[in-house]
């Protein structure tokens, strides 16, 4: 049962960008450590890092593909549960340090003993464990994501309303974390971690192992995601983006298929989080901003939504395209952002997957259409077009 | 207790269902009983509370009083549309509404009667049952030959046809028709009045519709509507005949 739900998410596209995805796990790190820092082909350990990052934003576009792009429900707020993961991630980064803060507190992060506090905070308590911490990486994003969609689609909020609700769930969890006596570092947030699993996180090591765990982990998300969507479950999930009334007439729970849905989305973008974290060594309430969310939007859209793969291709197009431009052009990111937006919204309304794809299903008709009128049958060989 | 009283005697049962929306009355005291294997025709003026009525038996309108029993026990005011749905009651909408980004194979699918819980769809396989199933009902309803087609390029009438299609999958007791159709050229109008009758040999339908001609074509008990309550209920021609539907519905 299992075997045949993951085969199915395996056709050629996925398979091939699933295999790409693990040779760029390989290969990265080896032209970062095997080859020396004379050679053109060496890379070397920011940017690796760099597109390390990239990686965990395309996974927190794929989160977004899978409730937007396929469920039709557009959240504005999965900043926050890449923010969330993040924190999991974070928090057991800062219990590492152990006595190495500046600080000297064997116990409390540095933040905590300057707040004058005296013991920890029991929300910190087992994060000390990397599997625990782990675990909340996963369990807190989607106990929100419960929580939340429990409410939200039991009371059949949709389209507009939802998006602003979960926008102003993320400003809420901003303004929360942004207050020192949340015992999250306040405005700072949590950094100078020093080790992961007992390797120096600023070591080239570690680095390049925490770009292939990004690369691999977005593989199995990926295969994961399309085992969904492939599978009846991801049939009904379109049938709900395009019809919902009618998935309810036929009898199925609507209000289950998304909570599912936005859980396991929640969960995917928290990973998402947790994985960047140690590559930027800094979480910080900043990535709460509804800004943010509204980015992966811009990535999804771009890459095309609803295509699985388009919003990996667009999440790191779009970061490459940022991190050029705010290199070369600081004052202009902003409005070369708002520019792509509206560029794709126009002339490409299905991202760059979803016109491509388009290019070849028409191709296709085309061709198969000369094929059969030179068999003689007219009556089939109709181009779509006419209607 | 005789044999009689075990087997159901209505299969619906409303007896004084109002609604109101802002004070406008929907529904007033509304009672209708349909039998099991029966086809019945509902036809009133816009505004008679056709829609309203079926919107409260398959669970998407409460309404304010009133009892609505299906199968004599179940008292469908307390449940919601899914769980109506699964009870056995299907639902055609009066604008034609299909998957259009899937297939008409995958339409029918969906609609199947099978478990519809979140594991069970990650989880199902296609057997050789449902798709002989899906067969049978493609051909039914005359679409065989486009089964791999997207809903999306299907004729109007098609897709009427389809979502008549999924109503079978879905194996319901009794199915709403709203308006099956509006829109369809005399010939389709015709075929779907056969399409009709072939499927309340197994099961009640209701259809509510403008078209007198097809109604007269189907041939059986009519319902007159206004106003939300029941202004006649007989043969096309006796309810035809009745001097307050000529003047609320017909016209002079």
């Amino acid at each position: 049962m299992i075997t045949s739900f993951v085969l199915r998410a395996l056709n050629g596209r996925i398979t091939i960008t699933i295999a790409i995805l693990l040779a760029v796990a390989a290969l990265v790190p080896a032209l970062n450590i095997l080859v020396p820092p004379g050679n053109p082909f060496h890379i070397p350990t920011y940017a690796v890092s760099l597109m390390g990052k990239y990686l965990c934003y395309a996974l927190l576009a794929l989160a977004l593909d899978l409730v937007w792009g396929y469920c039709g429900i557009l959240s504005l707020g999965h900043g926050a549960f890449f923010a969330l993961g993040g924190y999991a991630m974070g928090m057991y980064l800062m219990r590492q340090i152990g006595p190495r803060g500046v600080y000297g507190d064997p116990i409390l992060p540095d933040f905590m003993v300057f707040l004058n506090w005296k013991e920890l905070p029991w929300f910190w308590y087992g994060f000390d464990m990397f599997p625990f911490a782990m675990l909340m990486v996963l369990l807190v994003p989607g106990l929100l994501a419960f929580v939340f969609g429990w409410f939200a689609f039991r009371s059949r909020v949709n389209g507009v309303y939802l998006s602003i609700i979960t926008q102003a769930m993320t400003y809420a969890l901003m303004l929360a974390f942004f207050r020192n006596d949340m015992g999250f570092g306040g405005n700072n947030g949590l950094t100078d971690y020093k080790e992961i699993l007992g390797f120096s996180v600023q070591a080239q090591g570690t680095r390049a192992v925490l770009f292939a765990a990004s690369a691999v982990m977005l593989a199995l998300c990926l295969l994961l995601a399309s085992a969904i969507v492939n599978s009846k479950f991801g049939k009904v999930l379109v049938g709900v983006r395009d019809a919902e009334s009618r998935v309810r007439f036929l009898g199925f729970r609507v209000e289950n298929i998304k909570l599912f849905t936005f859980v396991v989305s929640a969960m995917m973008a928290g990973v998402a989080g947790a994985l960047f974290v140690p590559q930027v060594g800094i979480i910080n309430p900043g990535e709460f901003a509804p800004a943010n969310s509204i980015e992966v939007v811009v990535w999804t859209a771009v890459g095309g939504r609803g295509t699985l793969m388009g919003p990996i291709i667009g999440a790191v197009l779009v970061n490459a395209g940022k991190s050029f431009f705010t290199g070369a052009f600081p004052e202009f990111w902003l409005f070369a952002l708002g520019g792509l937006f509206i560029a794709v919204t126009l002339f490409l309304p299905k991202g760059i997957v979803g016109t491509v794809e388009k290019y070849w299903q028409a191709r296709k008709a085309t061709r198969k259409a000369s094929e059969t009128s030179r068999g003689g049958d007219v009556l089939t060989a109709q181009p779509q077009a006419a209607e | 207790m005789t044999e009689e009283t075990n087997a159901p005697r209505s299969l619906l049962y409303l007896d004084g269902v109002s609604v109101s929306f802002d004070g406008f009355k929907a529904l007033n005291s509304l009672s209708l009983v349909i039998e099991p294997g029966e086809l019945r025709a509902i036809i009133g003026p816009n505004g008679a509370g056709k829609t309203t009525m079926m919107d409260v038996i398959t669970g998407k309108t409460r309404p304010d009083t009133g009892t609505v029993l299906f199968e004599d026990t179940i008292d469908l005011t307390k449940r919601d549309e899914a769980d109506i749905a699964q009870l056995g009651i299907g639902r055609k909408f009066q604008k034609p509404t299909v998957f259009e980004s899937h297939t008409v194979w995958d339409n029918l699918e969906l609609a199947l009667n099978r478990p519809r819980g979140v594991y069970s769809t990650l989880f199902y396989r296609l057997s050789g049952e449902d798709k002989d199933r899906i067969e049978e009902i493609l051909a039914t309803i005359r679409l065989s030959h486009r089964k791999d087609e997207l809903a999306a390029n299907l004729s109007h009438g098609q897709k009427q046809w389809l979502e008549i299609g999924m109503l079978l999958a879905q194996e319901p007791k009794l199915l709403l028709v709203d308006e099956p159709v509006a829109g369809m050229t005399d010939a389709e109008t015709a075929e779907t009045a056969v399409l009709l009758r072939e499927i309340a040999r197994t099961r009640s339908v209701v259809v509510v519709e403008h078209d007198m001609g097809f109604i007269r074509d189907l041939g059986v008990k009519v319902t007159c509507l206004a106003e939300g309550s029941v202004l006649a209920e007989g043969s096309i021609d006796f309810v035809s005949s009745d001097p307050k539907v000529i003047e609320n519905y017909l016209g002079r």
